[in-house]
């Protein structure tokens, strides 16, 4: 279970309050106005955002007070989630060991990866040379061998087409139902929020609401969501 | 942004800055100390003062002057060669400064071209000795910086405002008052303050051109304080007075000029409508350009005859050259890169600060502040090699910073997130990341020291003994002996040495860069 305990976020003048839980195994989007601080909240539970006040915890364990790396979270950038200069297999391979060296057995790993989203054979290429959507699908594949019990996703496939983006978040829910990953997932579309999440958390007015089930929220919109659904 | 954590050391750069700010603010103490013990400023020292001051002056405004026509002329014409013409023009910072004045020397000395077309129809020749050669000098070598500075301002204005004016239906003149006058009102002043301060530091295009009472630099004075008298107390006097005139113009430089103007793209030509005479254009960008290739092409051919008969002591001088610049250029990279790493980093203080004091000691005080240091324990022209490379470095430092910071910088933003997410630790940061993303940069770093280095002639003049001389110590003694024929040749190698150094580090750098 993932415990937000009456933590405050600053991020320049404007301050975002959180105190809430999520459960293991749930799958939960982050939605709200923009500038209200989804982004904010994830960076503070990856680690690149320090707490002004309060605590995180992983399963009852103290987790706000170790380095990005050290914790149990893979995250997923709006961009930059690969390093354009290393091939496939070698920015998988990261996901395992941050050193890039890896064991025979390890190798093999990468491969299934590989095949697992759907891109065998293309390990030796660059990033650049592969589309937007083959590009997601490798930063999916590191994901799934850095095997985090916390999956965090900022709008990855924000910058793929209806089409394309739907397919990458049935790949995500494909793998979560595999590991059982805890998901959380900054939304701007309630399409999305809806196809592969149960709950929802409504980030507005420097506030970070407590999960509500996603169907009911959308449904049932409170004025601060129906401002910004329109 | 970034909350605690970064996926770079900071220790490594903040000590190579403690390191260069040792060795540059202790050399400066070793010179005010001893400046305490000498007497007062003689009038010679206040001429030399004076001078140096008036020939930066005029130095300053004939650059930019000039450059304004020529960057106008390239910002508004597009032509075969534009590009290559734009790019040869950032060549004279690691042109070595003795081989630019042979070839000024061939072009419009006493016994130069200029001068010969003069004597055909029975006018005198040229002089080129004195205050005239000095700005000439100093005018070859900084109307090229002058006018891509200005260039780069010019290309900045937004190309609507062009297409606005034109649609107003203003002339030529009006559009330069209404859109460029101010543009060059901000850019100006940056720009004088720059060449302003390099050329207060100038000291081999004064030992070659200036000289006498009335030619004296105070580096040119600290020089002769050292060779003619060995008067360090003098020396150390006159450094002090150098050293609070550069501080002085590399503040007013770094105040007026918060823009970088190097190695920038310039390939855009805005389009414009105004047309003017095309003919005016033509003339200024000639004009440019054979004065500045016509005294290169003067050592090509001088140097080409000279190539084949050159003493044994120019060979062993190349060599010497050559090892120097080696061991410079990983001095360099052995400072610069921890520090662009650490200001990457977000230590900014420190590390900055120290990267540009070399812009406030010129090679010659640091010089008599090393040898006053050196003097007491040990021989200084048996380190003379050493000092000159370690030198030459920390003088690269500030060009040097300035192409690697902006670099690691971008990489650690881009890709210092996605490194520690995945727990990666710094060395492997480094060398998988770091080291691959900044390949073209640290390549072009490493070209522009060691060309500076192989072409500098400055603190190796103070500390150099007869029975040693790095390439361009040589071809100035060559000159001061009158063997013309041998010193063409050796600035023609030079010449080779200082470009091949900088291609061979450079090349691949951009080409090969990994996507």
């Amino acid at each position: 279970m993932l415990k937000l305990d009456n933590c405050v976020v600053q991020n320049g003048s404007f301050s975002l309050q959180a105190d809430f839980s999520v459960e293991t195994g749930a799958s939960v989007a982050i939605v709200g106005p923009s500038g209200a601080g989804k982004s904010t909240l994830i960076e503070a539970i990856a680690g690149f955002r320090d707490l002004t006040r309060g605590q995180i915890f992983w399963d009852g364990e103290l987790i706000s007070n170790l380095s990005p790396g050290k914790r149990p979270v893979a995250m997923l950038f709006q961009d930059g989630n690969l390093f354009p200069h290393l091939t496939v297999e070698q920015n998988i391979a990261l996901g395992l060991r941050p050193n890039g060296r890896l064991s025979t057995e390890e190798q093999a790993e990468v491969q299934n990866a590989l095949d697992r989203v759907s891109l065998s054979g293309l390990g030796g290429r660059k990033p650049a040379e592969l589309s937007g959507g083959q590009q997601s699908r490798v930063a999916l594949a590191r994901v799934l061998v850095q095997r985090r019990q916390l999956l965090l996703l900022d709008e990855p496939f924000a910058a793929l087409g209806p089409a394309l983006k739907a397919e990458m978040l049935d790949l995500v829910a494909g793998l979560l139902a595999e590991t059982g990953t805890t998901l959380l997932m900054v939304s701007h579309d309630p399409q999305d929020a809806r196809r592969i999440t149960q709950e929802t958390i409504l980030v507005a007015e420097n506030h970070a609401h407590p999960p509500a089930p996603t169907s009911d929220l959308f449904d049932n919109p409170p004025p601060s969501l129906r401002d910004y659904l329109g | 942004m970034v909350g605690r954590a970064q996926p770079v050391s900071t220790w490594p750069g903040v000590g190579a800055a403690g390191l260069v700010a040792a060795l540059i603010l202790g050399t400066l103490a070793a010179v005010a100390l001893r400046a305490e013990t000498a007497g007062g400023f003689g009038p010679a020292d206040w001429s030399a003062l004076r001078f140096t001051s008036v020939q930066a002056v005029l130095s300053a405004v004939f650059s930019a002057a000039l450059a304004i026509p020529v960057a106008r002329a390239l910002a508004r014409r597009r032509f075969r060669g534009r590009r290559v013409l734009i790019t040869l023009l950032g060549a004279p910072f690691i042109l070595p400064v003795i081989v630019a004045i042979l070839g000024l020397l061939q072009v419009f000395g006493r016994a130069g071209w200029i001068s010969d077309v003069l004597g055909l129809v029975g006018l005198p020749p040229l002089r080129i000795y004195g205050l005239h050669g000095v700005v000439l000098a100093h005018v070859f070598f900084n109307l090229p910086l002058a006018t891509r500075l200005i260039l780069q301002a010019w290309q900045e204005i937004p190309a609507e405002r062009f297409r606005l004016a034109a649609q107003l239906g203003c002339d030529g003149g009006t559009m330069f008052r209404l859109i460029e006058l101010p543009m060059l009102r901000r850019i100006l002043p940056g720009v004088l303050a720059v060449i302003f301060a390099i050329c207060l530091t100038s000291f081999a295009v004064a030992l070659t051109l200036g000289g006498g009472p009335r030619a004296t630099t105070l580096e040119l004075a600290i020089y002769q304080a050292f060779t003619y008298d060995f008067d360090l107390g003098r020396a150390a006097l006159l450094s002090a007075l150098q050293l609070a005139l550069t501080v002085a113009a590399a503040l007013a430089a770094l105040r007026f000029s918060q823009r970088d103007g190097f190695g920038a793209g310039l390939d855009r030509a805005i389009r414009r409508w105004d047309g003017g005479a095309p003919v005016r254009d033509a003339f200024w960008i000639f004009a440019a350009a054979a004065f500045l290739f016509l005294p290169l092409a003067a050592v090509l051919i001088s140097g080409l005859a000279g190539l084949f008969e050159m003493p044994i002591q120019v060979l062993r001088a190349a060599l010497t050259s050559v090892l120097v610049a080696c061991v410079s250029t990983v001095v360099f990279l052995t400072l610069a890169l921890p520090m662009a790493f650490a200001v990457a980093a977000g230590r900014y203080g420190i590390v900055e600060l120290s990267g540009i004091l070399g812009l406030a000691a010129s090679p010659l005080v640091i010089g008599t502040g090393l040898f006053i240091l050196i003097h007491p324990v040990a021989n200084p022209s048996t380190l003379a090699l050493p000092v000159t490379a370690l030198v030459n470095a920390v003088m690269a430092l500030p060009f040097g910073l300035r192409i690697l910071v902006p670099a690691a910088r971008e990489v650690v933003t881009r890709h210092g997130r996605l490194a520690l997410s995945l727990d990666m630790n710094k060395k492997t940061f480094f060398t998988l990341v770091l080291l691959p993303r900044m390949r073209p940069q640290i390549r072009f770093a490493a070209g522009l020291s060691a060309a500076l280095s192989m072409g500098d002639l400055g603190v190796i003049a103070l500390f150099a003994d007869p029975q040693i001389a790095t390439l361009p110590l040589q071809i100035y003694r060559l000159m001061g002996a009158y063997q013309m024929q041998a010193a063409a040749g050796a600035a023609l190698l030079l010449l080779l040495l200082s470009m091949g150094a900088f291609w061979l580090l450079d090349r691949g750098g951009r080409h090969h860069a990994e996507t």
